[in-house]
């Protein structure tokens, strides 16, 4: 059935579909319809879940752990300093290997004050240990609410989803409800590993552990996002079966027969089609490849995208002080132990919700097409 | 560390469960070996109330045949709780060794 | 593709009108996208909020500059902000006014390159009961007047809409709807 929805209302449908059990979170602009529509859903039994008030983020994430560990499906939403304050308990979730599902609105940081739009909030919860999806319409909310439980729950890692703040967050369009019957066939209970029933045994968890095997924990959970990795492609051919979508970790746009190919990730990489499209009009081999995954960072897929092409282009809506975008970074790292090292434009736009139109979007693949890059840094759009 | 029976032996991150946990059980750390002094208890001035099995935070008191309280020295830390809490202050904390 | 902006005032429901006018487009077959002018505003302040609708999907993401056409939910609205602003050549210009197309054109001083058209929406939602003369509930009422303008939404599907979700009063709602669709010729 398909309804016009808000990302935000995407996300609370997803949870419900996905049968959260237990639901703990804080409200934040421009997060707070989530929670509001997931409270509804729990007063009124259309959800079976413990819906959890709590005094912050921290307390939010703490709670899911609680519940996560003792064997419910855990789910909580948050944004922007939201996410920031929730940091140490992050870490916890993942290094207690804990499926935890969250939604965060991608909200930049302040101050200054703002509500808007850019990456930054996730981009620097980059070590937290999260498998991070970045979204790019309210359809893919709402399929990956569902993929991101199945896949956690099968690596023993978190993971989250972004959703633009108002560029998807508060746009409503036509989406496909998944059939609540096909999703139980498609994400069965979820069995937890640990178990704080103290009639099987009474182990404590996540107590001192010295150097002795420290080391050798950090490497199990490298090896779950290498894991994760594996199983987002299986999932995904899985769920393109059962629900006739697929979301691949990087998904060209007429790529096939590009010299030239721009990556970016997020609303832009949906904006930029229409631009692409113009380019072709005009006779320009490009195409543009959307980075659905930041972690674990499909290095394979990006190589693959990469082989043969003239010039590269990297679209960040974030940026690492002192560096550059983080994507950037990221593709430019996956591509140094190749053979082939295609000139690539790092490009910083659309921070604080500076709005990313089909206009600007063309004079990036203009600058990849036409010049070579000078510098890291190329500002698109700024008042410089 | 002593091998007692709660012992897992991990040789390789194969052995190594998912999340860091204890293996098997929090047994395996005999805490007995922090202890400085140890309870002894007073038999003819003890009323068998309990208290000291109620406060003991690790829980090494039991109680005997006729109800009197038998520390378990393997944990006992020698932290002094159940003396303190005592009414009838009949638990008294020797040195080790004495 | 077709891109329509409703001008309100924080509270009077423009955001909702658009998610609501998409609806009824997306009933009528067509790829829809509603979103607000996202601020800091409060109760009376101006807000815009937007309708995309096409025959193949939409990917454009991005704030609308240059709509086809202009709903205006309340005329004192255009004391303060520009609603004329970027309005395609050919395009339109609803207001909720009670004075006649030839007034607001002199008054206003509006000689664009669009079509005007003028609606009291007021009346006709205080006579329906909604709101009250000081604060009516309008949105609702100028969907009609949108959908009879730009010719993007099939009357009965939008009743049908404005009917399911207005909080209350959902006939009534659906009914101002109609009358405003009548009340306009195009």
């Amino acid at each position: 059935m398909k309804k016009v929805l808000t990302g935000n209302h995407a996300v609370s449908y997803g949870a419900m579909i996905a049968r959260a059990e237990v639901v703990a979170a804080y409200p934040i602009t421009p997060q707070t319809q989530i929670v509001e529509k997931l409270s509804e859903m729990c007063a009124d039994g259309d959800l079976d879940a413990r819906f959890i008030k709590v005094e912050s983020e921290h307390s939010a994430m703490a709670a899911c752990i609680g519940a996560s560990a003792s064997g419910a499906r855990a789910f909580t939403a948050t944004s922007s300093q939201g996410l920031a304050l929730m940091d140490e308990m992050l870490h916890w979730a993942s290094h207690a290997r804990l499926p935890i599902v969250m939604a965060n609105i991608n909200r930049s940081l302040g101050p200054p004050w703002t509500i808007w739009t850019d990456q930054n909030d996730t981009i620097s919860r980059r070590d937290t240990g999260w498998i991070q999806f970045y979204c790019e319409s309210n359809q893919e909310v709402i399929d990956t609410m569902i993929m991101a439980f199945k896949i956690a729950e099968q690596v023993k890692l978190p993971a989250f989803l972004t959703l633009d703040s108002f560029y998807i967050s508060h746009t409503s369009e036509a989406e496909e409800l998944p059939n609540q019957k096909l999703v139980d066939e498609y994400l069965s209970k979820y069995q937890a590993e640990t178990d704080l029933d103290p009639t099987k045994g009474s182990p404590a968890y996540g107590s001192l552990t010295t150097d002795q095997w420290y080391f050798e924990l950090q490497i199990k959970m490298q090896r779950a996002m290498e894991q994760a990795y594996d199983i987002i492609l299986k999932e995904n051919d899985l769920f393109e079966k059962m629900f006739g979508r697929s979301y691949l970790p990087v998904e060209g746009y007429r790529t096939d027969d590009a010299d030239y190919v721009v990556f970016v990730s997020g609303t832009i990489a949906s904006t930029i089609k229409d631009a692409i499209d113009r380019a072709r009009e005009n006779g320009i081999k490009v195409g543009s490849a959307k980075v659905r995954l930041f972690r674990p960072f499909p290095k394979a897929m990006i190589r693959e995208m990469a082989k043969g092409r003239k010039r590269l282009g990297v679209i960040d809506r974030n940026i690492s002080y002192g560096s550059e975008g983080a994507f950037f970074t990221e593709i430019k790292g996956a591509l140094y132990s190749q053979s082939e090292h295609p000139e690539i434009h790092g490009f910083i736009a659309g921070l604080g919700g500076r709005d990313v139109t089909v206009d600007s979007a063309y004079e990036m693949i203009r600058l990849v097409v036409e010049t070579s890059p000078e510098k890291d840094i190329n500002w698109q759009g700024a008042k410089l | 560390m002593a091998k007692n029976k709660y012992f897992v032996e991990i040789k390789s991150i194969d052995d190594l469960p998912t999340m860091a946990k204890t293996m098997g059980s929090m047994m395996v750390n005999e805490t007995g070996s922090w202890r400085n002094v140890y309870p002894v208890v007073d038999k003819d001035a003890c009323t068998r109330c309990g208290i000291c099995w109620k406060f003991c935070p690790d829980v090494v008191v039991s109680e005997d045949a006729d109800g009197y309280p038998v520390f378990n020295l393997d944990y006992c830390k020698g932290c002094g709780v159940c003396a303190n809490e005592c009414p009838k202050s009949c638990i008294a904390m020797i040195e080790e060794g004495k | 593709m077709v891109e329509i902006r409703f001008h309100g005032r924080g509270g009077q429901g423009a955001a909702s009108a658009c998610t609501i006018y998409a609806d009824a487009a997306f009933r009528g077959g067509k790829s829809v996208q509603a979103f607000p002018m996202y601020g800091v505003e409060r109760r009376g302040a101006p807000v815009q909020s937007f309708v995309r609708l096409d025959d193949s999907p939409i990917r454009a993401r991005h704030n609308i500059y240059t709509p086809d056409h202009v709903i205006v939910l309340s005329e004192t609205l255009m004391n303060t902000v520009d609603c004329t602003a970027g309005i395609k050549a050919g395009g339109t210009l609803t207001i909720n006014t009670d004075k006649s197309v030839e007034q607001i054109k002199k008054e206003r001083g509006l000689d664009g390159d669009y079509k005007i058209f003028t609606v009291n929406a007021t009346k006709i939602a205080v006579e329906l009961g909604l709101g009250s003369v000081t604060s009516p509930i309008v949105n609702t009422a100028m969907l009609g007047a949108a959908a009879r303008v730009t010719g993007t939404a099939d009357i009965k599907l939008l009743m049908e809409c404005v009917a399911e979700s207005a909080p209350s009063k959902p006939e009534k709602n659906a009914e101002a709807a109609k009358e405003t669709f009548e009340a306009i010729t195009v």
